[in-house]
């Protein structure tokens, strides 16, 4: 089962009613295999004319209170941003994953994770967040589908899961059951039809004077929740380290490689991966950042999450960034050999 | 038969349209103006059949249209359609 | 004396932001009277359009929601799919469906969706300003056609209705005009029967074009909005059943 497919049952697992997708490589086989499933299951697929409408459809069946995702890659996610943005405005939930390709324009169909701009600080208009998630395992993928869902639900936001072309199409052990979600509130908002109720309305057009300011102090009290209470990070061997290395996804997988053999060497490297990227793992950074070190960030692109980094680290560290844009991707000895340079000085003062 | 309509004066908006269609132009534009500006349509009570023109084609559905109550009307079937109601004479 | 027309409940109490003599009006009250005629007020769902009816929401007492201009047959698709015992109905005006939702309807059509669609065509874009629409006829002056719409500049006035008649997904596609007490019965009549045909179940996407009055931007006081529909609107969008 690659990685496509373990999401997309992951997402049937985690109660998936609804699945609107259009074709894009390379997330094609989440398409199909919902196409497939969702039929045995008895629930809803249905392909799009456009990811544009995908998104909207999401948005339809998210108001009636079912749940409802849909996936695509980079430039689909880009026709996606309006609705995200009205997704974020009437407080829906919603996952959507993007399998991320090299951009921008067509780009090409090779891995990348030059959408985590988009992702994290939105691409459409208007201030609002979505949960984002960084998984770099085809385990973690799936586990945070369950997570996503939940979240969605919970804050009723968005929740967008980045993959990437690897993650989508390797194949790799993965255990696929249903994990005690979270007591998650009523959905009494969804429109079901007025039945001994006041009418409901979804909307996220506020006319009235300071009616919109108003809303956006909610929208902001909830992310400030969710950055308080859902940061998901892992630190690996970061204790004493001198040079930490931070990456998720992906290039945190060819991170991780390059730590070890650092070890190995004899230099003290560590790896902060963070799960969810939005919120930012910012408190565990900054504080990794109290003790001297140097940061290296690691990301299949220009350079994107190392301005969040940045803003963690606060000045206290040097903040170095290794790249490849373009979908090319960064080696473990490239990474290693910018481990070695940046903890000479660190040698030398302690010597 | 005859009919009456009311007007809900303070949510017309005067747009004549109630005048333009009533067949037997029993609805005139009210010479003095509401809270909002506007100068609302009138009944002029002329001969009114109730026949609900003006009501259908109110956008804001400001008439409430009201007929002769057909129980106290003796009514005689018409030569071609036996249901239709033909008035002959109205009881008290 | 017997009350024989009044305000039906599912249309709300209140004053309405439409400009005196605006068809909205009239179509939002069909609507709300065929609503509860049908009794299907408890599982009515309405989209509202980007446009003037955009607070439709305010006026119709059902479960409503407000869309991403253009997008409502996507959003409907969504909730039908997910909701098929529901009554999803999509309310919008030419700009939001003929011209940026042309994709979304088309498609909800050549799927078959079993949604009911009211179409408001008034010629303009109304609540952005009198701007020329898809459906803004030829000659027509409008805050973008200075000059007339001119078939060179501009091309040609878009029938939808025609346009979906040809797709086998749309089950039921008609025509009909506000202009006048028997085209709004006759309106009203074909609304209820695309209602009918969700209700039942019936196969397929139902679809009914008004032409609608838009005064302040054809510059016409409401009683000569109504004769243009007659004199010419009608014959750019001839009226009739074209399908189902």
């Amino acid at each position: 089962m690659c990685g496509n497919e373990a999401l997309a049952e992951a997402a049937i697992i985690a109660g998936c009613d609804a699945y609107f997708g259009y074709p894009i490589t390379p997330q094609n086989e989440i398409t199909a295999y919902m196409s497939r499933r969702m039929a045995e299951e008895g629930r809803v697929f249905v392909q799009s004319e456009s990811e544009l409408a995908a998104i909207n459809m999401v948005f339809g069946a998210s108001a009636t209170g079912k749940r409802a995702m849909t996936s695509s890659s980079s430039p689909g996610i880009s026709l996606m941003q309006e609705g995200i943005s009205y997704l974020a405005g009437a407080e829906l939930p919603a996952v959507v994953v993007n399998v991320m390709r090299g951009g921008p324009g067509l780009g090409n169909i090779a891995p990348s994770q030059a959408d985590y701009f988009q992702a994290t600080r939105g691409g459409g208009h208007g201030d609002y967040r979505t949960i984002v998630f960084g998984p770099s395992t085809v385990q973690e993928v799936a586990d945070c589908m369950q997570l996503a869902f939940d979240l969605a639900d919970q804050y009723r936001m968005t929740a967008v899961v980045l993959a990437d072309g690897f993650l989508g199409q390797m194949m790799e052990p993965v255990v696929l059951e249903k994990k005690p979600g979270r007591k998650l509130p009523p959905k009494d908002w969804a429109l079901t039809g007025a039945k001994a109720r006041p009418q409901n309305i979804v909307r996220s057009l506020w006319l009235p004077e300071g009616s919109l300011e108003e809303l956006n102090h909610k929208l902001q009290a909830k992310y400030d929740r969710v950055q308080a209470d859902e940061v998901v990070c892992e630190q690996y061997d970061t204790e004493d380290a001198d040079v930490v290395v931070v990456a998720y996804g992906v290039a945190a997988r060819i991170a991780r490689s390059a730590v070890n053999k650092a070890r190995h060497e004899g230099i003290r490297a560590g790896l902060i991966r963070p799960i969810t990227l939005w919120p930012f793992p910012t408190e565990q950074i900054s504080m990794a950042a109290d003790e001297l070190r140097i940061f290296l960030t690691v990301e299949m692109s220009n350079g994107q999450m190392v301005e969040d980094v940045k803003l963690a680290v606060n000045g206290k560290a040097p903040v170095l960034f290794h790249g490849r844009p373009g979908g090319g991707v960064p080696t473990v000895e490239e990474i290693l050999e910018r481990i070695r340079q940046l903890s000479i000085p660190r040698r030398v003062r302690t010597a | 038969m005859s009919g009456r309509i009311t007007i809900n004066t303070e949510r017309c908006k005067g747009c004549g349209l109630c005048v333009a269609v009533c067949p037997r132009n029993s609805i005139v534009i009210s010479k003095n103006s509401n809270g909002n500006g506007y100068f609302p349509a009138q009944a002029a009570d002329t001969d009114c059949t109730g026949c609900a023109a003006c009501a259908i084609v109110c956008p804001d559905a400001v008439i409430e249209v009201h007929r002769d109550d057909p129980a106290n009307i003796k009514t005689i079937a018409g030569p071609k359609n036996k249901s239709r109601v033909s008035l002959v004479e109205e009881k008290a | 004396m017997k009350t024989v027309f009044a305000r039906t409940p599912t249309l709300k109490d209140c004053p309405t932001h439409y400009c005196p003599g605006c068809g909205h009006g009239i179509a939002h009250r069909l609507i709300a009277e065929i609503i509860d005629e049908m009794g299907i007020r408890d599982r009515t769902i309405g989209i509202a359009p980007v446009g003037c009816a955009v607070l439709a929401y305010n006026y119709l007492d059902v479960d409503m929601i407000e869309v991403a201009h253009g997008r409502a047959p996507a959003v409907a698709t969504g909730m039908k799919r997910t909701n098929p015992g529901k009554i999803i109905f999509s309310y919008q005006g030419d700009g939001d469906l003929a011209a940026i939702g042309t994709a979304e309807i088309i498609h909800a059509a050549h799927r078959g969706e079993q949604i009911t669609v009211v179409f408001i065509n008034n010629a303009v874009f109304g609540m952005t300003g009198g701007q020329m629409a898809p459906t803004t006829t030829l000659g027509q002056v409008t805050a973008t056609t200075p000059k007339g719409r001119s078939a060179a500049r501009e091309g040609y006035p878009l029938q939808i209705a025609e346009l979906l008649a040809i797709l086998p997904g749309a089950a039921y596609v008609e025509r009909c005009a506000l202009s006048g007490p028997a085209r709004v019965r006759k309106t009203k009549g074909a609304i209820r029967h695309a209602f009918e045909l969700q209700a039942e179940g019936a196969e397929g996407l139902s679809l009914v074009e008004v032409l609608s009055p838009c005064p302040t931007y054809w510059r016409m006081p409401p009683a000569k909005a109504m004769e243009w529909i007659e004199s010419e609107m009608i014959k750019v969008f001839p009226l009739g059943r074209l399908k189902g």
